[in-house]
């Protein structure tokens, strides 16, 4: 076991959460993240491993689905972001490229995001002030990448109109997080 | 805008990075006898025109995909979007 | 004096008093009222001082289109300036002062203007103020800003918060009239997606303001129950004090919601405006109609207003603009006026009607085929003069005249693309043309239906057909049986006369200014519009317009269509900059990006620079130290004498995997790249397609299969984006697939002859860093601190025996704590990125200021690395005969002839005797630093064939300091050229 302390993207020992209102908006850093791209021409070995790996084929478009332990999530053209408990999957990317082989490239973004889980009834107000992803016609499932206020995220709707989970790359963890808390504040 | 991506629907302009016309696909050989003209009319001369034109969008917040998006410049109708490897491919362009 | 001028009924609550000012003095209204509507209940009609001839001027209608009733509202900074009295919503407290006059409202100073006026007409200050020139900045300018313009900012920041926000929906429906509720009720019983919005606080439109009944209910009524049935739908999402304010490409609106205008202040955290950006499968367009007046001479005097908002602020505001009323129309609605204005207790002193076919009237008296031809009363109406159609003329004492001169149908948003309005005679006004926006019908008065009735019944067909397309089946709603009177008119614009008649009252022109402009030859609409200024006041002209064509028509002779159209443009009203900004002001006005190492950074003191959105640390100033070139020196000595630790996270990383990786970069950079071994790094240098230089870096082979490939900071982004091209675009069937890794890893540069002694420290022992098991360039995967999984890269750009250590970016911050303190035996420095760049200028290196965008390889003195035995992106056009003249500019060093001197990047390098001009020119200078290992101002610069020149002495001439410095032509590598420290 190495010696080195894990600092948050916020930058605190442990994830922070905010209550405001009725809407809780949580730092999550228990979640491991891996990039997972087709090569060319192994369309077949890869679904049979994917398949094998996730026991669902990967989501199509616009989707995330959660598979076992393992969130896949359709990021562009035959690549997606798998997700799975850091506690059990710090080391994701070795135990994806085991399962995937040279079918696919995998690489290693467990680090390179910060992700905020939004919840409460009005979290749909509250990303209508921030991206304009038809965030009121997301259902659970849904997931697409877009703009919030001039930073590149990924949405994901977890629970229809309850609870969204954003992700953006990691250095911006101090901006997302005061848009989101600015904007709980904002709907009142 | 609005662009209506090939697979993810419609998406605002704002999302997307411009690059210019499609004809940027058809990369010169560079081994051809006169590939110096050849690419300097690849690069430098292009058609302006008052009315249809292909264009690459790049969906930079997105999902990385390269689009080539038939544009009327005059009145932003757009009538087609195409992934632009789709296109390349389909313009014999492979390794 | 309370409320005088106050009567019966209306929306307004009078079981609640509120108190306002209005220049300083203390008046009361009611919840409900707008502030041009408490104040003429307070018997107000002075409101403001006109533009340019300081006229006084009260409200002309009871709406957004208000030209006139422009006010300062509320102090401080949270000051307004030119907002419109008509529409501002009274709350308890609200102060608010009149603009454009030195000394009282009601003696101007500036009046003086107007009894000039004779030299101020249409294009005076373009004859005028031509010379002498000299005058024009010094004396005429300010003079003019003085005495004109409009209200002021209060130069203090604001003090509330503006949102943006973006909505997604079916059928937005603009306009909250009989049209827009019909179409409203339609659509949301339906189960679409419905937005409702209006600019008023109260939805309803005209219903508010007329008597005439829907079925058994008041139009108020009426309106009250159809918006209580809309609010109970989920699927319909109601929008008072909501301006759409822009029709754009591809179905897209702007909004602005007013959330806090009628409180005193936001809620803390809350915004005062939202500005929302409405995505809409298709949208109706029911903004009504615009009543608009006829001009005759002075007919701007408080008092004087349209029919139809004296019929607004008696039957909505219970508001009365003078006991004794006259009225001027050329159609049946001044009728209308007149019975409502007398229901309410009124006098109606006479009709003036302009059709000698007038209808008849037992209650009042009808003046047919009448004018009013002038009117008196120096700061409010008085009395009107009539001219009857037997010549004479008739004097009629009243306080306040309606002028109803037949409507426009509000096209206003139908232009905002490329529509253009088509004519219709029967109306005598223009009608949406057929290019509309994408998505967009228009019905009710915006569509030329002037009955209430043809309102609703175009409302509710045009959301039956706008669902249709969209594959929605809605059913016409039970329309209540209401008002359907035709329109009956004779068109007439103005009242000929020698005085001046006001078409444009905002920006004071008049009919006379009009035919000048004629006169002068200004025969395009264009042109006559910027030559008087027509319409371009804040209200664009929307009462004025349509006048000014009809005036412009008359003097061509030709018909008004064949004259010209109006067209418009964003916003609908005017919007505050502040609206537009957002949240993106101050610290915010863009994210910021923070380095694994900042909070370290922050706790050490550490100055920070912006690097695009990126904040890193640039020095860390120690105690002692009172410049910031003291802290650099130290830095950069003491990486060069021992150890130094850079954070270099920021450099974009982008992993590239796949079997064909090798060759895409072989592609990609100038410099092959195929026989790369595992375990390696090269430097790559990416050009252009045109030859010139984009970006360097280095790329690591991980794997056969694997590369990581870094970019410099600033072009992260845009050469992830130009991979992409070329993988998706030119290339299509290569296996490579690339992917974004900045972020994941904290990256470390450790450098200093001590370099290796400290990571030896770090390293876990399984891996051998001596230079013989990882030579200078290697690479590798390594574990650190007891097993933690890192990657270690064998680089330098300082020169210097040189590591970069990457690991997962949450272990970043314990990382550099570590490297701190197991360095401090060997007096370890954190360097910030002015040592960085000092260091790297000591080494030769290249960076941003090199790689300008206009240097290729050979520039660089890269060129033997554009490798013509394989295609890259710009190794064609590199070789054109242009890039590759004898004398190219080659990067070279420079140092002063004297030490002590100095000298600037940016400098130009002239010879040594000869003139400094721009044929003369040999180069320039692009990087300047003091180099504290050297004891002396070095730099790095582009000079004609500089390589053959070493030991030339130039000039490095700087005429915007009007400075000049004699320099060396030496060798760009200050430091250890042999690069020996780097094998070390």
């Amino acid at each position: 076991m190495h010696s080195l302390a894990a600092l948050t993207p916020l930058g605190g020992p442990l994830p922070k959460t905010e209550k405001i209102g009725t809407l809780t908006i949580s730092e999550i850093t228990n979640c491991a993240l891996a990039s997972v791209t087709l090569r060319r021409g192994k369309d077949q070995a890869f679904a049979v491993a994917a398949e094998t790996l996730f026991a669902t084929a990967l989501p199509a478009p616009g989707v995330w689905q959660q598979a076992g332990v393992y969130g896949l999530i359709w990021m562009g053209p035959d690549q997606w972001f798998i997700e799975a408990p850091f506690a059990s999957h710090e080391d994701i990317a070795q135990i994806l490229k085991a399962g995937l082989g040279d079918s696919a490239s995998v690489t290693e973004q467990t680090d390179g995001w910060v992700r905020f889980d939004v919840q409460g009834a009005r979290v749909v107000d509250l990303l209508e002030r921030l991206c304009p992803a038809p965030s009121r016609r997301m259902q659970t499932g849904a997931a697409t990448r877009t703009l919030l206020e001039h930073m590149g995220c990924l949405v994901i709707c977890r629970e229809t109109a309850q609870h969204f989970s954003l992700l953006a790359p990691r250095s911006y963890a101090k901006s997302l997080a005061h848009a989101l808390t600015a904007a709980a504040r904002s709907i009142g | 805008m609005i662009i209506n991506h090939p697979l993810l629907g419609p998406r605002d302009s704002q999302e997307f990075t411009y690059l210019g016309d499609a004809s940027l696909i058809e990369r010169p050989d560079w081994q051809a006898a006169d590939a110096v003209d050849q690419f300097y009319d690849y690069l430098y001369l292009r058609d302006n025109p008052a009315g249809l034109h292909r264009e690459l969008w790049y969906h930079e917040q997105g999902d990385r995909s390269w689009l080539v998006v038939t544009r009327n410049t005059l009145t932003h109708d757009i009538t087609s979007v195409e992934l632009a490897r789709d296109v390349a491919k389909a313009k014999g362009r492979s390794t | 004096m309370s409320q005088i001028n106050r009567i019966a009924g209306g929306l307004i609550d009078r079981q609640k008093t509120l108190e306002f000012q209005f220049d300083g003095k203390t008046y009361q209204g009611h919840p409900g009222d707008t502030l041009a509507s408490a104040l003429l209940a307070n018997g107000v009609r002075l409101m403001g001082r006109s533009f340019k001839y300081h006229r006084p001027r009260g409200p002309l209608t009871a709406g957004s289109e208000e030209p006139n009733a422009i006010v300062a509202l509320r102090a401080g900074a949270r000051q307004e300036p030119n907002a419109r009295a008509t529409v501002a919503e009274l709350y308890d407290g609200l102060t608010a002062r009149s603009q454009n006059h030195i000394g009282r409202l009601s003696f101007d100073l500036l009046a003086v203007n107007d009894l000039l006026s004779p030299f101020f007409a249409a294009g005076f200050y373009y004859k005028t103020f031509m010379w002498p020139k000299a005058f024009w900045e010094k004396l005429y300018e300010p003079i003019i800003r003085r005495a004109a313009g409009l209200g002021s900012l209060s130069g203090q920041p604001d003090p509330d918060l503006y949102d943006k926000g973006f909505l997604h929906c079916d059928l937005l429906i603009i306009g909250a009239g009989p049209a827009g509720l019909a179409a409203a009720l339609t659509a949301g019983r339906s189960g679409a997606d419905v937005i409702l919005a209006d600019e008023d606080f109260v939805l309803g439109g005209r219903l508010n303001s007329e008597t005439y009944r829907l079925d058994e209910a008041t139009g108020a009524d009426w309106a009250r129950a159809a918006v209580a049935e809309l609010a109970s739908l989920p699927n319909v999402r109601l929008m008072a004090r909501t301006t759409v304010l822009g029709a754009f490409d591809h179905g897209i609106y702007g909004a602005l919601e007013r959330v806090a205008d009628h409180l005193p202040s936001p809620a803390a955290g809350t915004p005062r405006q939202i500005l929302w950006r409405i995505y809409t499968k298709r949208s109706l367009l029911c903004a009504g109609a615009i009543e608009r007046p006829i001009a005759f001479e002075n007919n701007d005097r408080p008092g004087i207003m349209l029919g139809s908002a004296l019929r607004s602020y008696a039957n909505r505001w219970g508001a009365a603009v003078g006991q004794e009323v006259a009225i001027f129309t050329n159609n049946d609605e001044g009728h209308s006026t007149a019975r409502d204005l007398l229901a309410k207790g009124l006098r109606i002193a006479a009709v003036i009607d302009s059709r000698a076919d007038a209808p008849k009237s037992t209650a009042y008296e009808v003046l047919a085929g009448a004018v009013v031809t002038n009117t008196a009363g120096r700061l409010g109406l008085r009395s009107v003069t009539v001219g009857l159609p037997n010549g004479q003329s008739r004097r009629i004492d009243c306080q306040a005249l309606g002028v109803s001169g037949g409507w426009n149908p509000n096209v206003h948003l139908t232009c905002h693309q490329r529509g253009r309005p088509s004519w219709d005679a029967g109306l005598a006004a223009f009608v949406p043309g057929a290019n509309l926006p994408m998505g967009m019908s228009v019905a009710g008065a915006a569509m030329g239906q002037m009955s209430t009735t043809a309102a609703l019944a175009s409302g509710a067909a045009a959301a039956v057909a706008c669902l249709a397309d969209l594959g929605v089946s809605a059913s016409l709603p039970k329309l209540p049986a209401t008002e359907d009177s035709p329109l009956r008119l004779t068109p007439l614009f103005h009242v000929p006369g020698k005085g001046r008649a006001w078409l444009d009252q905002q920006n004071d022109v008049t009919v006379k200014d009009v035919k000048l402009a004629h006169q002068e030859g200004y025969i395009s609409v264009e042109h006559l519009k910027r030559y008087t200024t027509l319409g371009m006041a804040t209200d664009q002209g929307k009462t004025s317009n349509i006048g000014g064509l009809a005036v412009m028509a008359e003097m061509t002779g030709k018909s008004i269509p064949e004259t010209g159209t109006t067209m418009f443009r964003p916003p609908y009203t005017p919007v505050s900059i502040a609206a537009f900004a957002g949240r993106a002001s101050g610290v915010d006005f863009r994210p910021t990006r923070l380095t694994p190492s900042h909070h370290w950074a922050a706790e050490q003191g550490a100055v920070f620079v912006e690097v695009g959105m990126w904040l890193r640390a640039q020095w860390f100033p120690r105690a002692g130290e009172t410049t910031w070139r003291q802290s650099v020196d130290r830095e950069v000595l003491a990486t060069r004498k021992s150890v130094g630790i850079c954070d270099v996270t920021t450099l974009g990383k982008i992993d590239v995997q796949g079997t064909d990786a090798a060759e895409f970069l072989n592609r990609i950079y100038a410099n092959a790249f195929g026989k790369l071994g595992v375990g390696k790094v090269r430097y790559g240098l990416m050009l252009r397609e045109d030859g010139i230089a984009m970006d360097d870096g280095t790329t690591a082979r991980l794997a056969e299969d694997h590369f990581v490939t870094t970019t410099t900071t600033a072009n992260a982004v845009g050469v992830y984006r130009h991979l992409e091209f070329c993988r998706q675009c030119l290339w299509p069937d290569l296996d490579v697939q690339i992917i974004s890794t900045t972020e994941a890893w904290a990256q470390y540069s450790i450098a200093g002859p001590n370099a290796r002694k400290l990571l030896e420290k770090i390293v876990d022992p399984a891996f051998d860093i001596s230079n013989a098991a990882f030579p200078y360039m290697g690479c590798g995967e390594i574990t650190v601190c007891g097993g933690l999984r890192a990657r270690l890269f064998r680089i330098s750009f300082s020169g210097e025996l040189a590591f970069e250590l990457a690991v997962p970016t949450r272990y970043g911050d314990a990382l550099m704590r570590r490297l701190v303190e197991d360095g401090r035996e060997y007096d370890a420095t954190v360097y910030g990125t002015e040592a960085l760049g000092v260091m790297r200028i000591e080494k030769g290196h290249a960076a941003g200021n090199e790689l300008n965008g206009t240097s290729t390889a050979l520039n660089l003195g890269m060129g033997g690395m554009v490798s013509k035995k394989k295609d890259a992106i710009g190794s064609t056009l590199s070789e054109r005969e242009g890039l590759n003249q004898p004398d190219a500019l080659r990067l070279v060093g420079f140092r002063p002839v004297d030490p002590q001197h100095n000298f600037a990047a940016g400098s130009h390098l002239i010879g040594k005797d000869a003139e400094a001009n721009a044929a003369n020119d040999q180069g320039y200078l692009t990087s300047v630093a003091f180099s504290p290992s050297l004891g002396h101002s070095i730099g790095l610069g582009y000079l004609k064939n500089g390589a053959a020149r070493t030991g030339e002495i130039l000039r490095a001439v700087n005429p915007v300091q009007n400075a000049e410095t004699l320099v060396e032509v030496v060798s760009a590598h200050f430091i250890d050229p042999e690069g020996e420290r780097l094998r070390a």
